[in-house]
């Protein structure tokens, strides 16, 4: 029977939730490490039964935790997450060098074919990857010893690497996005690196159009179509069809074009979504009506989605991770709030329900999809 | 044996429901207890003290017999009555944020 598992993480947990193809009912499980942060959850599309969770705490650090029974259980892996050789220094918000110092895994990214390979992405900005389902961490420090790396600065939430997208096809090509230096490709699985923001304008920096320094919230990317990435910034929301080599603009007719989440229909590489945000210093949405917006031309023309979502008094935020899509045949949306709810929509973004309406502020939504 | 009360997110990881007992060779210490500590819960390394600097994390503090001893050095012997164990050892979260 076709089935979808929602991983959430929270400020104080981690939630599983279960429903059946028809996705209207649904079971609830948690909280997992109650109390504790829980940036990201992610399962392994080799293994589903295999999950892991990015916990952590101001008062006692990160720790990585990993299910091989779909959520039922957990057990602690290796937390031990070293900068390869002498770390150095980024500069820091006053522009003076910081030395790098590891805060917390924001992200994970389990590898698409091999269920023992999985990447984290933390904050200072820095790529690991354990091939041993997460007992051993090892840095891919050719990203952050990328010539320009003492000149990244971190954005308000920390200078982290918070998206992480493997090519379906080439193992050796990746992309990155780390707030505040912009977007990163490797195309030999790491060892080098090299910044792909040609095309983004930010106007918080001192040159609007400088190689690094761009606050990328986050990318996105069609599995069929790996050349064209979405990308939401600070402000903008831009296009690349020639994976990163250069980016235009596509905000189109958004009220809004700041905001944190964006992710692509699972079978229209064109079908894109955004959650605008109303500003940079007002983070909820424009009119305290929460809206979706979907465009079926891959930017420039887009659609509100509002039916089931509240269009009065509404003044949560979507977070950048907090945005995911199931692959069942009438392609399901996901986002969580900071007010705790999380909405789907089975039917694409027509229509929207929550599933759970108060958990604690939600961090992260990732979706595993049975067929 | 050495007494060591943890903070309650520490017992749930380690596993253990009230305070935990260490035998420690040599002399005790901050750093010697925590050695101690972490051979015998590995799953708590890096929650105490940073892994590779060993320095104590910043909302962690140490407490015996009324005192505070979060800024003393690791190598400083704890006080005779927690080297006794009459008095336990307090690893405490402290009170931050929410």
């Amino acid at each position: 029977m076709s089935g979808v598992r929602v991983l959430v993480g929270t400020r104080k947990g981690a939630f599983v939730l279960t429903a059946d193809g028809r996705r209207d009912r649904w079971d609830v499980s948690g909280p997992h490490f109650a109390g504790w942060e829980v940036y990201h959850v992610a399962g392994s599309p080799a293994d589903p039964t295999r999950i892991f969770a990015s916990q952590s705490t101001g008062w006692f650090g990160q720790l990585i935790q990993r299910s091989d029974d779909g959520g039922e259980t957990w057990n602690q892996v290796d937390n031990h997450f070293e900068y390869d050789g002498v770390p150095g220094t980024h500069q820091w918000y006053d522009g003076t060098p910081h030395p790098w110092e590891f805060a917390r895994v924001w992200h994970l990214e389990p590898s698409l074919t091999d269920p023992d390979l999985v990447y984290a992405g933390v904050e200072d900005a820095a790529l690991f990857r354990s091939t041993d389902g997460g007992q051993q961490w090892q840095e891919l420090a050719g990203l952050r010893n990328h010539d320009t790396g003492h000149a990244w600065q971190p954005g308000a939430g920390g200078m982290c690497l918070h998206t992480i997208l493997q090519h379906p096809d080439d193992p050796g090509r990746m992309f990155v996005a780390i707030s505040a230096a912009g977007a990163f490709r490797t195309d030999d699985a790491g060892e080098t690196w090299r910044p792909i923001n040609r095309g983004l304008q930010s106007e918080g920096i001192p040159d609007p159009d400088a190689e690094v320094g761009h606050c990328v919230h986050r990318l996105a990317m069609h599995p069929s179509r790996p050349d064209v990435l979405f990308m939401q910034k600070h402000w903008d929301v831009m296009r690349s069809d020639n994976a990163g080599e250069s980016w235009s603009e596509v905000s189109g007719d958004l009220p809004t074009d700041f905001g944190f989440a964006i992710d692509v229909h699972a079978h229209e590489p064109d079908t894109v979504y955004v959650v605008p945000i109303k500003s940079d210093s007002e983070h909820f949405p424009p009119e305290g009506r929460l809206r979706v917006y979907r465009s079926r031309a891959g930017g420039h023309e887009w659609e509100p989605l509002t039916n089931g979502l509240p269009q009065k008094d509404c003044y949560v935020n979507v977070l950048r991770d907090a945005m995911a899509v199931d692959s069942l045949d009438s392609c399901g949306i996901y986002f969580g709030t900071t007010g705790g709810q999380v909405y789907a929509s089975a039917d694409a973004g027509d229509s929207w329900a929550p599933i759970v309406r108060d958990l604690p502020a939600v961090l992260s939504v990732e979706v595993q999809t049975r067929t | 044996m050495i007494r060591v009360a943890l903070p309650a997110h520490l017992r749930t990881l380690a596993q253990v429901d009230g305070e935990v007992q260490l035998s420690v060779v040599g002399d005790v210490t901050v750093g010697s207890v925590l050695d101690a500590l972490e051979s015998r819960y590995p799953m708590l390394c890096g929650t105490i003290r940073d892994r590779n600097t060993h320095q104590r994390r910043a909302f962690v503090r140490f407490f015996a017999c009324e005192e505070d001893l979060s800024h003393d050095e690791p190598s400083n012997s704890l006080p005779d009555a927690v080297t006794s164990g009459a008095e336990p050892f307090l690893i405490v979260g402290a009170m931050a944020g929410g």
